[in-house]
């Protein structure tokens, strides 16, 4: 062995290099529970399921018999709140995120207002429950209804939406800022064709998953009195109405067999729907990053 | 290479006892120079003398800075910058400005030059096709990248995305060109090709360039002014400052004794 290697400490570098095995190990362990879990899950929703997906689920009313019921009116429901929802809290969330970032002085006020949002966007949802009863079912005299339902899921997503849309306008360089003030644009010009445009990949992605999140919350609507068995589509804001995840939880509930397979029907059109905006949210992200 | 023959140009900025505060900070002193018109001014200075501090100042891009606060006269023309009568979208149409890192906009090499004619209200698409033609014809580029004008101005190598840079700052047409330290992240080769267009850019524009390299100031510049500690030490035609600077500073940091 040539000298300039003799004092290489074996024994010390067999051991340090145990411990990146072990260490690795370790994290693939991490990582398969998680996988494993959500395998189970879904193989197991699958083998329930999969025998009742079928077009009754999507053209029939719940009943109360098992045989032929179906979630129509859950997931008209839930795709209307999400119509009604969408440009409330992208308008409210992204319109804050940039009054924030760009036009707020960094003082201790904005850092306040800055914690309560971060705050805000962790407390369980069926605060905002008790919120939007109390504010859209009984102070605005909503009801029961679509709007009033909208309304509290706008405000249980508004604070995810800010926070992830100020994180994608703080990664726009302050040099492109620079470079559209220095041209001679006002403030509003520099935000909307400088600002937007370079972070609006971020704040759709940020939108789309709040969205997604809004799909699958019940506590909230249990919370507004949604919880009720409806057998006719919403043909007005203020009509009350149903949403995918209180149909399931509604079928979970009951004893008999039938229902159960039911719920697992609809925990797959649920997943399916989720996946579908997940997948859409990567998209938007992919294209808007390879066009320039 | 600069000329032998004096600066001849009429005075186009002015600026006296010029005071410029950062919070406590008192980044200018006392600063009064005269720029002149259609030639090649450089600031000169080690780091944090104040010279990028005073080109900003040209086109009020400190406003944005908070804790900024300006004492004495800064004048374009004889109009006061920091007047009622000037307002700051104006001044910077009229003082376009390049900066250090080449900062194109996500958008096409169309697109990019177009943003200022844009912005103060050109719309017709043949208005704009010209301006961008002429643009990237001044700036040196129209050649290389006529043919695709719709590609992302990030596909460009940095010394294009910088001429591209000034082609943006040209499409407004400003009467000044502001170039803050505009080839410190270039290869020399662009360097060079960019210190080409300045001279001939000079015949159209006044040009002050804040430069951290003081043969740049000497190849391409008409007057030099030294910095130092927020104060003018020296500004004159850029073969004295060079060859008999007048001040002892001027001449230990020329011939690098320090900065």
């Amino acid at each position: 062995m040539s000298p300039i290697f003799q004092d290489a400490n074996r024994q010390q570098i067999a051991n340090r290099r145990r411990k990146d095995v072990i260490i690795h190990l370790l994290f693939i362990v991490a990582t398969s529970i998680g996988v494993l879990a959500l395998c189970a899950l879904i193989i197991d929703i699958l083998m329930d399921g999969l025998s009742r997906l079928q077009p009754d689920l999507f053209t029939n009313f719940p009943s109360r018999k098992a045989a032929g019921s179906g979630m129509k009116s859950a997931i008209v429901g839930s795709i209307y709140m999400l119509i009604i929802m969408l440009p409330v809290s992208f308008i409210l969330g992204v319109g804050a995120a940039i009054y924030l970032e760009e036009y707020a002085g960094k003082n201790r006020f904005t850092r306040l207002i800055q914690l309560n949002i971060s705050t805000l966007a962790g407390v369980p949802s069926i605060v905002y429950g008790i919120l939007g009863l109390t504010l859209f079912v009984r102070l605005l005299a909503l009801e029961r209804s679509l709007l009033a339902g909208a309304f509290t899921m706008t405000l249980l997503v508004l604070p995810i939406i800010i926070v992830s849309a100020q994180e994608a306008i703080r990664a726009v360089p302050k040099s492109r800022r620079d470079a559209s003030f220095a041209l001679g644009a006002t403030k509003w010009q520099t935000v909307s064709r400088s600002v937007i445009p370079s972070s609006i990949s971020g704040i759709l992605t940020g939108v789309i998953l709040a969205m997604s999140r809004a799909i699958g919350e019940t506590a909230p609507l249990v919370m507004i009195g949604a919880m009720t068995y409806i057998n006719f589509l919403p043909t007005s804001l203020k009509d009350s109405f149903t949403v995918m995840p209180i149909q399931i939880y509604n079928w979970i509930s009951k004893p008999q067999l039938e229902f159960k397979e039911l719920a697992a029907s609809g925990i797959i059109v649920l997943l399916a729907l989720l996946l579908i905006m997940n997948f859409s949210a990567i998209l938007l992200r992919n294209k808007y990053q390879k066009k320039y | 290479m600069a000329t032998a023959t004096q600066v001849q140009a009429q005075p186009l900025i002015s600026i006296e006892k010029l005071n410029l505060f950062y919070g406590s900070f008192h980044a200018l002193k006392d600063v009064s120079l005269t720029i002149p018109e259609k030639a090649i001014t450089a600031f000169i200075g080690p780091s944090g003398c104040g010279k990028s501090t005073l080109l900003r100042t040209l086109n009020r891009m400190n406003d944005m800075i908070p804790g900024t606060r300006i004492e004495g006269s800064i004048a374009i023309g004889g109009t006061e910058l920091y007047s009622n009568e000037v307002d700051v979208e104006t001044l910077r149409k009229k003082v376009g400005m390049v900066f250090q890192q080449p900062n194109p906009f996500p958008k096409s090499i169309y697109d990019n030059i177009a943003y200022g004619p844009r912005l103060h209200g050109t719309r017709s698409k043949q208005q704009l096709d010209e301006i961008v033609e002429t643009s990237l014809k001044s700036a040196v580029l129209w050649d290389e990248v006529k043919d695709h004008l719709k590609r992302s101005a990030f596909s460009l190598s940095g010394g294009q995305q910088q001429r591209l840079c000034i082609a943006r700052a040209l499409a407004v047409n400003p009467d000044i060109l502001l170039m803050d330290e505009a080839t410190s992240a270039l290869d020399p080769i662009s360097t060079l090709k960019i210190e080409e267009l300045a001279q001939e850019l000079k015949d159209r524009y006044t040009i002050v360039m804040v430069t951290h390299n003081m043969h740049q100031a000497a190849r391409v510049s008409n007057q030099t002014v030294f910095f130092l500690n927020g104060e003018v030490v020296e500004f004159s035609d850029t073969e004295k400052l060079f060859s008999n600077p007048t001040d002892q500073r001027t001449e230990d940091y020329i011939s690098g004794r320090f900065g």
